[in-house]
C-alpha cells in the first residue's frame, strides 16, 4: 500500500539523489547580477516552473506510466512464462521520452546536468525501491518517473514531485548562495504549491500523449546560463 | 616546541599498536599502527570471488595537508597498486589540478567532484556524486586496488559516510593549534587514522606535541595517531603502511575483474 508518505520520501530535499550540488540555473542568473533578491527569486522561480518545471512534470508522468506498464508485464511474465504480453512498445516509450527530452534541451551543459542527476535518483531508486538495474543513463524527469513507480506513485504523484523539485532546488541554492531569508524563501515555495499541483494535473491527463505533443517551454536565458556557467573556472553549483 | 623526550617516555603519553619502544632524542612523539592487523570485516563483493577496490576518505580541515598527503601516498604506493583519486572541492578543481601539476598520477586516474557550497554534504548526507566518480574510474581503467577520496577542507565535524569509504583518515595541522585534538569532534575521535600534519612547523607557532599526543591518545582511546611532516617526508612513510594494511593479500588483489559499486 503506497500512500503520501512514499511522495514525501521521494520529494525530500534529503533524499541522496545528488540534487543538492546543482543549483537549477540560480547560481548563473546571480552572477550576470540579474537576481539579487527575493523578488529577484520569485520571478526566477516562476520562470523555471513554467518551462522546465512544466516539462519536468509531463515527461515524469509519461515515464511513470511507461515504467508503471513495463514493471506490471515484467509481473506478468515472472508469474506465467506463458504470458506473451508485448511490453516492447513501453521500453521504447521511455528511450523516447529521453530523445524528447534530448530535443527540448538544445544547451549541452543542461542536458549532461540532467543525466548526471537522473543517475544518482537511478542510483538511489535501486537503493531504496526495485528499481530495474538496467536502467542507469536517463534523464532525471524520466528516471524519476521510472523510480516513482518502482515506488508504487501514480503518474500525477511523480509530475508533483518533478515540478516542486525544479523550484525547491533552486530555492536551496539561492539560501546558500545570497544568504536570503529561509522563511521569505519558504513563502515563495508555498505560494507556488497551486501552480505544482494544477502542472501535475494536467501532465498526468495527457501522460499517454505522443511525445511531439507534450510540453516544450523554453527558457533560452537558463540555457545561455548554462552554457556559460559550465565553463566558468570557479563555480559553488555543479549546474 | 619539541616535547621533551624524558616528559614524552615518562609519562607515556601515547600508544604504541605494537606496544611501548623507546624514542629518539629528535623523534617526534607518535604510535604505531599495526599494518598487519585490519579491524573492519572484509569487504563484500556482489559477485563471490572478485573484489572492488578499496575505499579510503581523506578529510580534515582547509588547509591541512590533505591534498599533499594524498599527493604523497600516490607517490609512496603509484608504482605498486592500480591507484585512483576523487577530490572533492568546494569550488574549484583546484585540488586536482595540484595533482596533475605535481605529475604525481596520470589524469585519467583522478576525478574532481562539485560539491554545491556544501562539501560535507557530497562525504556524507548525498554521496552519489562521488559513487559516480568511482563508479567512472573503475569502468574507464578497469579493476583498481585503492581509491583515494579527498573531502573539500571543512571543519572539525565532516566525516565520511560508510556508504561511499571503507576507511577514513582525519589530517588536522599543528598550525591550528594544539587544541584541536583537545577539542574532538567526530573526526579526531573516530576516524580511523588520524594525522597530525606539519610538524615541522610546531617551533615556529608554539604547538606542544606531546600535548596533541596525549589529548588524541585521551580522545581516541586504541585508535591509532601518526604525527608527520610531509616537507622531512614527501612520501608520508607511516600513513603508506598503514594503507598497505588495509588492503587485502596481494594475490587476492590481482585475482577477478573490478565489480561496479551498485
Ligand atoms: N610546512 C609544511 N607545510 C605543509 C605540510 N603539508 C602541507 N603543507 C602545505 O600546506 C598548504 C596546504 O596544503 P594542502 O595539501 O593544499 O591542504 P588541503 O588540506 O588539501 O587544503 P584544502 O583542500 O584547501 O582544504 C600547502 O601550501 C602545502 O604545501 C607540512 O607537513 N609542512
Ligand atoms: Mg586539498
Amino acid at each position: 500500500m503506497t500512500g503520501l508518505a512514499t511522495l514525501l520520501v521521494l520529494a525530500d530535499g534529503r533524499l541522496p539523489a545528488g540534487g543538492h550540488a546543482h543549483s537549477g540555473g540560480l547560481e548563473a542568473a546571480v552572477s550576470s547580477g540579474r537576481l539579487r533578491d527575493l523578488a529577484g527569486l520569485s520571478g526566477f522561480l516562476r520562470g523555471r516552473l513554467a518551462t522546465t518545471g512544466r516539462i519536468t512534470a509531463a515527461f515524469a508522468a509519461a515515464a511513470c506510466v511507461a515504467a508503471r506498464t513495463v514493471r506490471a508485464a515484467d509481473a506478468d511474465a515472472d508469474a506465467d512464462a506463458d504470458a506473451g504480453h508485448d511490453d516492447a512498445l513501453d521500453r521504447h516509450r521511455l528511450d523516447a521520452l529521453d530523445e524528447g527530452l534530448d530535443a527540448r534541451t538544445p544547451s549541452p551543459a543542461l542536458r549532461r546536468a540532467s543525466r548526471v542527476q537522473g543517475r544518482a535518483l537511478l542510483r538511489a531508486g535501486r537503493a531504496i525501491w526495485s528499481v530495474d538495474p538496467a536502467q542507469r543513463d536517463r534523464h532525471h524527469p524520466v528516471a524519476l518517473g521510472i523510480v516513482a513507480a518502482a515506488a508504487g506513485l501514480p503518474p500525477a504523484e511523480a509530475a508533483v514531485a518533478g515540478a516542486y523539485g525544479t523550484v525547491s532546488g533552486p530555492a536551496s541554492a539561492a539560501v546558500r548562495l545570497l544568504g536570503l531569508d529561509p522563511y521569505g524563501v519558504h513563502s515563495l515555495l508555498a505560494e507556488l504549491a497551486g501552480e505544482c499541483d494544477r502542472l501535475a494535473a494536467l501532465a498526468a491527463a495527457r501522460a499517454g500523449d505522443p511525445i511531439d505533443l507534450l510540453p516544450a517551454d523554453s527558457a533560452p536565458l537558463l540555457e545561455i546560463g548554462a552554457e556559460v556557467h559550465a565553463n566558468w573556472e570557479v563555480r559553488l553549483f555543479a549546474s | 616546541m619539541r616535547p621533551d623526550p624524558q616528559v614524552q617516555n615518562g609519562t607515556g603519553s601515547h600508544d604504541h599498536g605494537t606496544g611501548p619502544h623507546e624514542h629518539a632524542v629528535d623523534e617526534v612523539p607518535h604510535t604505531h599502527p599495526d599494518p598487519g592487523v585490519d579491524p573492519h570485516a572484509p569487504l563484500t563483493s556482489p559477485v563471490p570471488g572478485t573484489t572492488r577496490p578499496v575505499r579510503v576518505g581523506i578529510g580534515g580541515p582547509v588547509g591541512s595537508g590533505k591534498t599533499a598527503l594524498v599527493a604523497a601516498l600516490c607517490r609512496a604506493l603509484g608504482d605498486e597498486l592500480r591507484l585512483a583519486v576523487v577530490t572533492n572541492d568546494i569550488y574549484t578543481t583546484e585540488d586536482a589540478d595540484f595533482l596533475l601539476r605535481n605529475g604525481v598520477l596520470p589524469a585519467d586516474r583522478i576525478r574532481a567532484v562539485e560539491t554545491g557550497c556544501c562539501p560535507h554534504t557530497a562525504i556524507r548526507d548525498d554521496i552519489s556524486a562521488n559513487l559516480d566518480a568511482v563508479e567512472d574510474l573503475e569502468v574507464s581503467l578497469g579493476p583498481l586496488d585503492l581509491v583515494l577520496v579527498e573531502s573539500g577542507g571543512d571543519n572539525l565535524t565532516a566525516t565520511f559516510s560508510r556508504g561511499l569509504v571503507d576507511h577514513q583518515i582525519f589530517v588536522v595541522d599543528v598550525a591550528g593549534g594544539d587544541k584541536v585534538p583537545r577539542k574532538g569532534g567526530p573526526g579526531v575521535t573516530s576516524a580511523d587514522l588520524l594525522v597530525i600534519n606539519k610538524t615541522d612547523l610546531a617551533p615556529l607557532v608554539g604547538a606542544d606535541l606531546s600535548v596533541m599526543a596525549r589529548d588524541s591518545a585521551a580522545r581516541r582511546g586504541d585508535l591509532p595517531t601518526v604525527f608527520l611532516s610531509l616537507v622531512d617526508d614527501p612520501v608520508a612513510g607511516m600513513v603508506a603502511d598503514w594503507v598497505r594494511g588495509l588492503l587485502p593479500a596481494r594475490t587476492d588483489r590481482r585475482g577477478g575483474p573490478a565489480k561496479l559499486v551498485p
